[in-house]
């Protein structure tokens, strides 16, 4: 579904984005037609992983199903995700993404440690979409 | 030579669910405001549609739908789409018309039906599109997003979920005076605080509903208005129709991730806080000349934010702004003496023209039970999706 965002196993994984050759501006999602800064007299293109762990930059969830193109079982209960913002200090850049399972706002405050984990978005009978998803690591500020 | 337009006519269908076709909507708040002016639909020689992209073709060809429904009369038309600034930028297509000299007077219209519940994007599966992604891929509606920033002010300037609600409890307190408002109740913070959670810490009476409405405009150039005889007319001084600067630091509808800030230092300001500015530099006039303003209050956090943005306030004070009642009617710079869209709900293309017919209605002392007292300037400010800024000054 969105082809190279992500990559790698367990302890390997990590977001994947591009970085531009001339000025060293980084992109996720990852920028493979032109470089964005328009200050840039334009470079190549080239796939990077981003830092594996950042600090909550803000929180929040989801109490009600979101519509369609999210992929949800309308037959089942409606059980609430939570989406974080963070923060990567030497990309300076926020990466919105939903958190693990299990994890809750109140298990949450902004400026709290997170890395990112391989995760499930939706699976049926042929196929599994897999994600990234954010994870506290018990570390706080 | 003046850069400033006049409002000759404003014109509304009232906001609801009202379950009819847009154009309805349109071509009664075309006919209110052609009334209010005092014209024909027949004297227009432009019309520009806001449009709406729920509609199908004639939502996406907004400007020839209204004229057609009004009646073929071989006016000049333009269609505009910036998202939620679509009614800023249909505005201002009008005023360059008018002060090019391609036309004397503008009848400028916006209207929608919205869809019940959440906003989504269009059908088909389109990966290439970030507003399909951020659904696809988080489930990020925009009450998410609204509950990231609310999240993040209270983080970080310590506002807390009852100064929210205080601001609903001030937009319901006036939309309840407004008859084209749709909801004309005054809400209790207790009401706020007992809505259920839709993304938190925001609760359902935080966040705006979808609603059906429409709104429209007539502009012409200053010596028309004089030949028409309105000697002093509302007059539209300034429309900011920027865009961010990279990098965008600010997480922000539809995206998935900022820029990265790590080659290019951000400016000082935001992407907000620039639409506030370039507005005020046209027009000539700070924050400290305004007598009150309409914002986009997506969700009652947000219009805290504006209140920084627009410069009503130093960076993190907005809720001290608000506690004080400083933006309440009677106060020093009233915000949303309209209800604002905490009254109104959202009908896109429709929404910042209907916050200039407020300007129009607060300038000319019109208001009723809502009017600002000796209202002489007026700002109204909202931001489109994939980068729209707006904001319109309008004196008198
Ligand atoms: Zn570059």
């Amino acid at each position: 579904m969105v082809a190279g965002w992500f990559a790698g196993d367990g302890e390997d994984f990590r977001l994947i984005g591009t970085r531009c050759s001339a000025c060293t501006s980084v992109f996720f999602p990852r920028e493979d037609g032109s470089c964005r800064n328009p200050g840039c007299p334009g470079g190549e293109l080239e796939e990077v992983a981003l830092s594996r762990r950042g600090r909550v930059w803000s929180f929040t969830d989801s109490r009600y199903r979101p519509p369609s193109p999210y992929v949800t079982n309308p037959e089942l209960p409606w059980e609430p995700y939570t989406l974080i913002a963070v923060e990567l200090e030497s990309e300076r850049l926020v990466v919105l993404g939903q958190a693990a399972p299990g994890v809750t706002v109140a298990d949450l405050t902004v400026g709290m440690e997170v890395e990112v984990v391989p995760g499930v978005l939706h699976e049926d009978a042929e196929t599994t979409w897999t994600t990234w998803q954010w994870r506290p690591t018990g570390v706080t500020e | 030579m003046t850069d400033d337009v006049a409002v000759l006519g404003a014109g509304m269908h009232p906001w609801g669910k009202w379950g009819r076709n847009f154009v309805e909507y349109g071509v009664a708040a075309a006919r209110a405001a052609l009334a209010d002016a005092g014209l024909e639909w027949r004297d227009i020689g432009s019309i520009v549609g806001a449009d709406t992209v729920r509609g199908g073709y004639p939502g996406y060809v907004a400007g020839a739908t209204f004229a057609k429904a009004l009646g073929w009369q071989g006016a000049r038309v333009a269609s505009v789409y910036a998202a939620c600034a679509s009614g800023a930028q249909a505005v201002n297509t009008a005023r360059a018309q008018i002060l090019s000299g391609l036309a004397d007077v503008v009848l400028v219209v916006g209207a929608d039906a919205a869809p019940k519940g959440f906003f989504r994007p269009a059908g088909g599966d389109r990966p290439d599109d970030p507003d399909w992604l951020r659904f696809r891929v988080l489930g990020a509606t925009n009450p998410t997003y609204f509950g990231l920033y609310a999240r993040r002010r209270m983080a970080v300037h310590g506002d807390t979920p009852e100064d929210f609600a205080q601001v609903k409890v001030k937009n319901s307190a006036l939309g309840a005076l407004n008859p084209n408002a749709r909801y004309r109740k005054a809400v209790t913070a207790d009401e706020v605080a007992a809505s259920a959670v839709v993304a938190d810490p925001l609760r359902l009476l935080d966040i705006c509903a979808t609603s059906d409405g429409g709104a429209a405009l007539v502009l012409s150039g200053m010596d028309f208005a004089r030949r028409h005889g309105v000697a002093d007319p509302v007059r539209i001084r300034a429309v900011s129709t920027v865009t961010p600067r990279y990098p965008n630091t600010v997480l922000d509808l539809p995206d998935i991730a900022t820029d990265s800030a790590a080659a290019v230092q951000p400016a000082a300001e935001t992407f907000r806080e620039s639409i506030a500015r370039a507005a005020y530099e046209e027009a000539g006039v700070g924050p400290e000349d305004l007598s009150f303003a309409e914002v986009y209050d997506l969700s009652t956090a947000l219009e805290l934010q504006w209140y920084e943005d627009l410069g009503l306030c130093g960076e993190g004070e907005a809720a001290k702004l608000l506690r004080e009642g400083t933006t309440a009617l009677g106060g020093r710079i009233p915000v949303n003496a309209s209800g604002g869209l905490a009254s109104f709900g959202e009908a896109v293309p429709a929404q910042a023209i209907a916050q200039v017919c407020e300007l129009t209605w607060q300038l000319r002392g019109a208001a009723g039970d809502r009017q600002v007292a000796g209202a002489r300037v007026g700002i109204a400010a909202n931001q489109g999706l994939f980068g729209h800024g707006s904001a319109v000054v309008a004196v008198r």
